[in-house]
């Protein structure tokens, strides 16, 4: 195993040889950062494979994980931190369901590899703590199975936050990322309108 | 014995109030646990490997290089997967793999060497004719009713032909049509699994389920152990719609394996294989003939409808035919059809919302026909008596319901005749609308009620919350039978070993859970009445629960609820209760109607729809929970949406290949595609005295045909599938 910490700490960079060879499997090392070693953005691409223990920064708390090159940023959070609220729904992003925030953008986390977010600032639907979003949600009843919710509402929070008084609108061409089956699309609008008025 | 009833519209204090839904708060901030999320110590994960070919014999199945690879623990071949068996459908799960991770256990999947030999496909179920050269027909029943009756010497068959012949031809007006709706998926965002663990013998299986009392039975049948050695457990479920009745061959396999492998499992559904295998909707394909007299008035129909509803067959049941508006006379036959896709499930309201939407097209293009108002010729119908429906006042309902939704779609001001709109550039307007019906009676529910020493109440019920809000319906009937408050109700539900509740189907939860705690709750309450009448010095009769006190009613006398439960000494109250469906009772009823009326825009260039507004009037007999009930019909009419303008299951005719069976491919209504909805609770004290009728399944049934009809109406030509494509658009405006 690889402590890709360790290596960073040592700011001797990463090169092949540091990597187990064998599956095949490729990331590219340029996503490879953390916090204590910058320098490995100047990196060029490298080969990863096996498991190695990657630091990541979730919810502003850092967390020791194992990633192979494969592994999913979801496949983290969800069984080695037990962040369940991003749910898997669509391996292709196309659902949403799995919405967090990196470095403060939405992103959806079974589209992203936990290597690649190594270094980066994520944010869990958890991270939110009942906020003004949360509160509409259940005021205006924007939830039934309740399984797309928490990715919605960090589509939500993230959408007001780039424009904290948006209009009914901007509310309905503007979230068309997320699915939701039970059908609370109606809810959603109300509730985004409450918060980007101030009101809730 | 206490008198079951609910109290009056005026003395309720939480009933028919909008009571924000007890989980609301755990579903946002993703503090719910969900099947998928529970996550056990040193579990595996379970991938499944699904069948690439819709029809073909397994001619080689090997897994030793699965077993090998790094991270898989266990590999278990499905009985059904065995060498020489032939596999129906596509995706039909053949063998799962539980690894250290889902990557591992997906590489274990990937390295399974698979062989089989195609067998021919079909899977074109619109085509009657095709289907009938394959062989792939079956009868589907049928029934005629006519007015006449045959004479001694006639021959029956010749009779029913001469007669539909001659009243057709003596009809006013004639319509022929042919109108169809594709199967769909249930798709639900949660797939369908389980997370199990044994523990000293026993199963413990958090399962995705919609009937938590009835599913530690399957789990028990199949692994031969007894019911009482298996928990069910359901916090939240990500959706069911009807789909997620039973454990299914893969949460025995997950329990299976996890015996075998002495480690907890979580198997979920991959997003195709829930798609593919775990839940659809039977299509519908109808060829129908109605006559008319001047008034629109149905005077006949005569119909052969279509579909599969999977490999064995099926499809729409005949009975329904024609839907709600039913003339006299009519001849209805049902085809099936076998298609090599997985048997259909149970999707909210069965066979209703095909049936809408293949007769109440027909209705309308009655009405487009005589250059009539669409209004006009369902409300002759209706006042004709040309209705079939469960409500037992059902033409007064539904008149009065048509009233409502057409102030508040504005139907006199936005009609106009068929295709003779007011165009903006190639944008058409026009209105539709439909009429449905459901049944709703409550389901079996126990449960049992814990009312403490310290005043604290608790209940506990096998029924589970679909995202309906049963939680919040259950504390609102104690809290209001108790006069407490919604947060001194503590209610438990999601577990096999609570007493045991009804499957969630069919909109029958609400009802059963209505009647079992409103019982316990009011059995409850004659007992601490009968304490409290005595350190009152009053007679129990005279007593009230409200505001939390016991009080003499009409007077200031009275002890708070605490104290009055600590009259009960060291032991808290316990208080069984039972509903059995079928009891006679004022508590729940069944028997709804339902109008929706939509307002949509149709690019003729482009062939885009757009719906404007969309209403739903709908009685549902005593409301609980005006907010989550409407949200339940803002959530029917999305999906109606969806499935009258998107959703489709599309099979490759040559492979039988679910060719969209990701969520990028699958088409759903987005939020931006909805518009302007509007929910209005039809509840006269008329209806309120009828008690609760879930209202799960009406609201889906009209969505379908009130969209179609309005395309309809904007277009002047009917475009006869739905989903209504652009590209189906386009081709019904080239053709006319």
């Amino acid at each position: 195993m690889t402590d890709l910490k360790n290596k960073a700490a040592k700011k001797s960079g990463f090169n092949r040889r540091d990597f187990f060879r064998g599956s095949g499997a490729i990331a590219a090392a340029t996503a490879l950062q953390t916090q204590t070693a910058d320098a490995f953005q100047d990196q060029s691409p490298q080969i990863i494979s096996g498991e190695t223990t990657i630091t990541l920064n979730v919810n502003g708390k850092d967390h020791q994980v194992k990633a192979e090159p494969r592994t999913t940023l979801l496949e983290v959070l969800r069984y080695q931190l037990d962040l369940t609220g991003a749910k898997p729904v669509s391996s292709d992003g196309s659902s949403g369901a799995s919405t967090i925030f990196v470095d403060g953008k939405p992103m959806t986390a079974s589209t992203i590899l936990a290597l690649q977010a190594a270094g980066k600032k994520i944010e869990t639907v958890e991270s939110l703590g009942g906020d003004a979003v949360q509160q509409a949600f259940v005021k205006y009843d924007a939830e039934q199975c309740g399984f797309c919710t928490p990715g919605f509402v960090m589509a939500v929070r993230s959408f007001l936050n780039k424009k904290p008084n948006a209009s009914e609108a901007e509310i309905r061409s503007g979230l068309n990322g997320n699915i939701c089956r039970c059908g609370t699309y109606a809810n959603i609008v109300e509730a985004a309108i409450s918060v980007a008025k101030g009101g809730n | 014995m206490a008198e079951y009833t609910w109290p009056s519209r005026e003395a309720t204090a939480v009933i028919g109030k909008e009571v924000d839904r007890l989980d609301g708060m755990a579903k946002a901030t993703g503090a719910a646990k969900y099947t998928y999320d529970v996550n056990l110590k040193n579990q595996l994960i379970a991938v499944a490997l699904g069948c690439p070919h819709a029809h073909c014999k397994i001619t080689k199945l090997d897994v030793s290089a699965a077993e090998k690879t790094p991270g898989v623990v266990a590999v278990h071949i499905f009985e059904h997967a065995a060498v020489g068996r032939e596999v129906e459908w596509e995706g039909e799960l053949l063998a799962v793999v539980a690894a250290e991770s889902e990557a591992a256990a997906k590489a274990g999947v990937a390295a399974i060497k698979l062989e089989y030999d195609e067998l021919p496909v079909f899977v074109d179920d619109e085509d009657l004719a095709a289907a009938e050269k394959a062989g792939r027909t079956g009868k589907g029943g049928g029934k005629t009713e006519l007015e006449r009756e045959p004479g001694d010497d006639d021959d029956e068959d010749e009779f029913v032909e001469k007669e539909i012949a001659r009243l057709l031809k003596e009809s006013k007006y004639v319509v022929e049509g042919y109108y169809g709706i594709d199967a769909i998926t249930h798709c639900c965002l949660e797939p369908h699994g389980s997370t199990v663990e044994w523990k000293d013998g026993k199963l413990l299986a958090y399962l995705s389920t919609q009937n938590v009392s009835g599913t530690d039975e399957g789990f028990a049948n199949d692994l031969g152990i007894t019911s009482s050695d298996v928990e069910v457990k359901c916090d939240y479920i990500g959706g069911g719609f009807g789909s997620k009745f039973a454990p299914d061959y893969w949460g025995v396999a997950a329990a299976k394996i996890s015996k075998e492998t002495g480690r907890p499992i979580k198997f979920l559904l991959s997003r195709d294989q829930e798609l593919k295998i775990a839940g659809n909707r039977p299509s519908g394909y109808i060829n129908v003939k109605i006559g008319a007299d001047e008034n629109g008035v149905l005077t006949v129909w005569d119909s052969v409808h279509w579909g599969t509803a999977g490999y064995k067959g099926g499809g729409v049941s005949q009975t329904v035919m024609p839907y709600v508006i039913r003339p006299k006379n009519y001849r209805r036959i049902a085809t099936t059809v076998a298609t090599n896709t997985a048997q259909s499930r149970a999707w909210r309201a069965p066979n209703h919302p095909q049936a809408c939407a293949m007769s109440q097209t027909a209705i309308d293009d009655m009405a487009a026909k005589m250059g009539a108002n669409s209004y006009d010729v369902f409300a002759a119908n209706l006042r004709a008596g040309n209705v079939d429906s469960q409500h037992p006042d059902a033409a007064n309902v539904y008149l009065a319901e048509m009233e409502r939704c057409a102030e508040l779609i504005d139907w006199k001001a936005n009609w106009h005749p068929h295709g003779k709109g007011k165009a903006k550039g190639s944008i058409v307007d026009g209105l539709g609308m439909a009429l449905h019906t459901w049944g709703g009676t409550a389901n079996n529910s126990d449960c049992r009620l814990k009312v403490s020493p310290d005043g604290s109440v608790e209940a506990f019920c096998g029924s589970q919350d679909l995202g309906t809000g049963t939680r919040t319906v259950i504390a609102q009937v104690l809290a209001e039978t108790f006069g407490l408050g919604i947060d001194q109700v503590r209610v438990n539900i999601g577990s096999s070993k609570y007493p045991a509740s009804g499957a969630s189907g069919g909109s029958t939860t609400v009802g059963g859970v209505c009647e079992s705690h409103r019982r316990a709750g009011l059995d409850a309450l004659d007992k601490l009445f009968e304490l409290a009448a005595k350190e009152l010095g009053v007679d129990a009769a005279s007593l009230e629960a409200v505001g939390g006190k016991i009080r003499v009613k009409g007077s200031d006398k009275s002890i708070a609820w605490k104290k009055a439960c600590t009259l009960l000494g060291m032991k808290p109250l316990e208080i069984n209760a039972s509903y059995k469906r079928g009891d006679v009772s004022t508590l729940s009823s069944s028997g709804v109607c339902g109008v929706q009326m939509a307002h949509v825009e149709v690019d003729k260039e482009t062939g885009v729809i757009k719906v404007k507004k969309f209403v739903a009037v709908q009685d549902q007999g005593l409301v609980i929970n005006p907010k989550t009930c409407k949200s339940q019909i803002y959530g029917a009419m999305i999906m109606g949406i969806a499935a009258a303008l998107y959703e489709r299951r599309i099979t490759d005719p040559k492979s039988g290949a679910f060719v969209n069976a990701e969520l990028a491919d699958y088409k759903l209504a987005r939020l931006g595609d909805i518009g302007e909805l509007v929910v209005d609770l039809y509840e006269p004290e008329s209806e309120r005295q009828r008690g609760v009728i879930g209202n799960g399944e009406p609201p889906a049934i009209s969505p379908k045909a009130a969209i179609a009809n309005a395309v309809a109406n904007a277009l002047g030509v009917r475009v006869p599938v739905v989903p209504l494509t652009p590209k189906r658009v386009l081709d019904a405006l080239a053709k006319a």
